[in-house]
């Protein structure tokens, strides 16, 4: 037992392996305790039970009904939400000791950021299916082909998204205070200039430019578009773009914050 | 693995030097130290907070690179070679190793998964080390449940799932309680009885490194200022402390110019009716001492004789004592900070 009789040295060091196996590691606390999760999703229900009746005699939501407009914003947010906040995990797996056990192991490095954002995919779909369900008896419409392409471009996003907030939490070196100072200035603007709760077009001047400086708009613009089961090239291809230079960009930052550890 | 690894020292360091730079100021953690650990050898890194030990340490596991100096860890070079260094070491830090909304067992399985144990191999280990540990009834419960003990039972476990030849423990008794410390000393003792793992840890209890490491290595300032069995230590770096009583003040007088002269590297010193000599082989110059004092006509009435500590051989090394630095653990986290910065 003493000389690696255990291990198998081709088996060490494997990327896609190693990413499986962080992956996996995440995903255990949500398979043993799925509830825990869902309770964790109820927020975006809030917005819909209390804020969504507020939008009945707003203008500019397009021509179906206001939850129609409403619902792909709450998707959005509800996970902008989760994924800038993931890197709380990472926080406290540093303070506690966990994040250097797993350094000192053989995993590379890149597979302790790669599995970790990828996890952010779940509550994209988890949360969509809970909101959708639960409007899906009113006056929305669901358009399940859609939905699907939305979800696919949200998660792409959302890993992005996820690696910064990694990269965040290694850049705070275990401050929590640094992480949630950052997090909350940053996660703010990019809800609010991305027209998730209200619309934009009526804004003044200075308010547009802004939010068309923001990648989140196209993908928002580009998720009502096909919750509503439009499909409009231009609209899909700047969400589509969007969420690629997010997820390129957050892969980029978090790969090199997580090998910097080396 | 060929036989030069399985020849060669398990650890060999040399001038290993670490510096940490913080506000525009340059710290020397570690300063050219040399270690050299054989195959099957259970040492401890000795020192106060700050010496060095645990940056020591966190350049030997390929958490931090070394500003300069090499240091070959399990046959390979931890710059050049750290996954190869990281497959074959164990390593219990100074936290705890398992997430705390994870279960105890999936953790156990996942790190078997990280260090290349297929799926079945890595469950029949952690079912193994589990019981081993005293942890078969608590694999389903999440560690944020576990009391502290437990929990550094299971590091203990996650550290060995692989088997590994070497395993670093960082001050792993710290914070546990008296029953606990004990039972983590013969975790480690055992450990290297069954299977020969080579066992290096640090840690600045006294107590511990004297009854569980065969050698003893004192680190203070970022080097190795004494290397020897902790017996050795004391005999040449401590002496034994003798306490004579006397019926008077007067016959206390003269027994200090007697015992003065017969043992004339002793120190000598008198206070009352006490006599305070501090010599080395103390134990057993006294009774010959005794005798010649009762002969001529100064007999005490009272003796104590005190053999020496690590903390008395800490103490004449560096001119500190090991027991005040133990309030302050301001460096370690110090040190954690860059450590994710480098």
């Amino acid at each position: 037992m003493s000389t690696l009789t255990l291990t198998r040295p081709e088996r060490v060091g494997h990327p896609l392996r190693d990413t499986a196996i962080v992956l996996g590691r995440e995903l255990k606390p949500v398979l043993r305790d799925p509830f825990s999760v869902v309770f964790s999703m109820i927020q975006p229900l809030f917005f819909l039970a209390l804020f969504a009746p507020l939008l009945s005699g707003v203008t500019g939501l397009g021509a179906g009904s206001s939850l129609q407009w409403f619902v792909p914003g709450i998707v959005v947010m509800s996970c902008l939400f989760g994924a800038s906040m993931t890197g709380s995990n990472l926080l406290m797996e540093m303070q506690t000791g966990s994040h250097e056990r797993t350094l000192v192991s053989p995993l590379s490095r890149s597979s302790l950021l790669l599995g970790r954002a990828l996890k952010e995919i779940v509550p994209v779909v988890v949360q969509a299916v809970i909101v959708v369900a639960v409007v899906a008896p009113t006056s929305f419409e669901v358009h399940p082909l859609g939905i699907l392409v939305g979800l696919l471009m949200l998660s792409v996003f959302c890993v992005g998204l996820g690696s910064l907030s990694y990269a965040l939490a290694l850049a705070a070196k275990g401050q929590d205070w640094i992480f949630w100072t950052v997090q909350q200035t940053f996660l703010f603007p990019v809800l609010l200039l991305a027209g998730m709760l209200l619309p934009i077009d009526g804004g003044p001047e200075w308010l547009r430019t802004l939010s068309k400086a923001n990648p989140l708009t196209y993908i928002v613009d580009a998720m009502r578009g096909l919750f509503a089961g439009t499909y409009d090239v231009g609209q899909l291809l700047a969400g589509t773009v969007a969420a690629l230079v997010v997820c390129a960009l957050g892969l980029a930052v978090g790969l090199r914050s997580m090998r910097a550890a080396d | 693995m060929s036989e030069l690894q399985s020849t060669s020292p398990m650890i060999e360091a040399r001038a290993l030097t670490r510096h940490f730079t913080s506000r525009k100021q340059t710290v020397e953690a570690v300063r050219g130290l040399d270690l050299t650990v054989e195959r099957g050898e259970l040492v401890a890194l000795l020192g106060p907070n700050g010496a060095g030990k645990s940056t020591t340490l966190r350049m030997l596991t390929t958490l931090i690179p070394p500003t300069s100096g090499t240091a070959t860890v399990a046959g390979y070079d931890v710059g050049r070679d750290p996954r190869e260094v990281r497959r074959r070491i164990g390593y219990i830090g100074q936290g705890n190793g398992a997430g705390h909304n994870q279960r105890a067992r999936d953790e156990l399985v996942s790190q078997g998964l990280a260090y290349g144990l297929d799926r079945n191999t890595a469950r029949d280990r952690a079912v193994e080390l589990a019981a081993s540990l005293g942890l078969a009834e608590l694999a389903d419960r999440k560690v944020s449940t576990l009391s502290g003990g437990q929990r550094r039972r299971l590091d203990i476990a996650m550290g060995l799932i692989h088997g590994p030849e070497l395993l670093f423990l960082d001050e792993p008794s710290t914070g546990l309680d008296p029953q606990n410390r004990a039972n983590l000393q013969e975790h480690v003792v055992a450990l290297r009885e069954r299977f020969g793992t080579t066992v290096v840890l640090t840690t600045h209890y006294l107590d511990e490194a004297d009854s569980l490491a065969e050698r003893v290595v004192v680190v203070d300032h970022g080097t190795v200022v004494a290397d020897d069995t902790p017996d050795r230590l004391k005999a040449v770096h401590a002496s034994d402390r003798v306490v004579l009583g006397f019926r008077d003040h007067a016959d206390a007088a003269c027994a200090v110019r007697r015992v003065a002269t017969a043992h004339p590297r002793a120190a000598v010193r008198h206070d009352g009716t006490h006599v305070y000599v501090e010599m080395g082989g103390g134990t057993f110059a006294v009774p010959a001492l005794l005798a010649d004092l009762a002969a001529t006509g100064t007999p005490t009435v009272s003796v104590e004789v005190a053999r020496p500590t690590l903390d008395d051989v800490f103490l004449n090394l560096t001119g500190r004592s090991l027991r005040e630095g133990t309030g302050t653990d301001q460096s370690t986290p110090s040190e954690t900070e860059e450590v994710v910065a480098a």
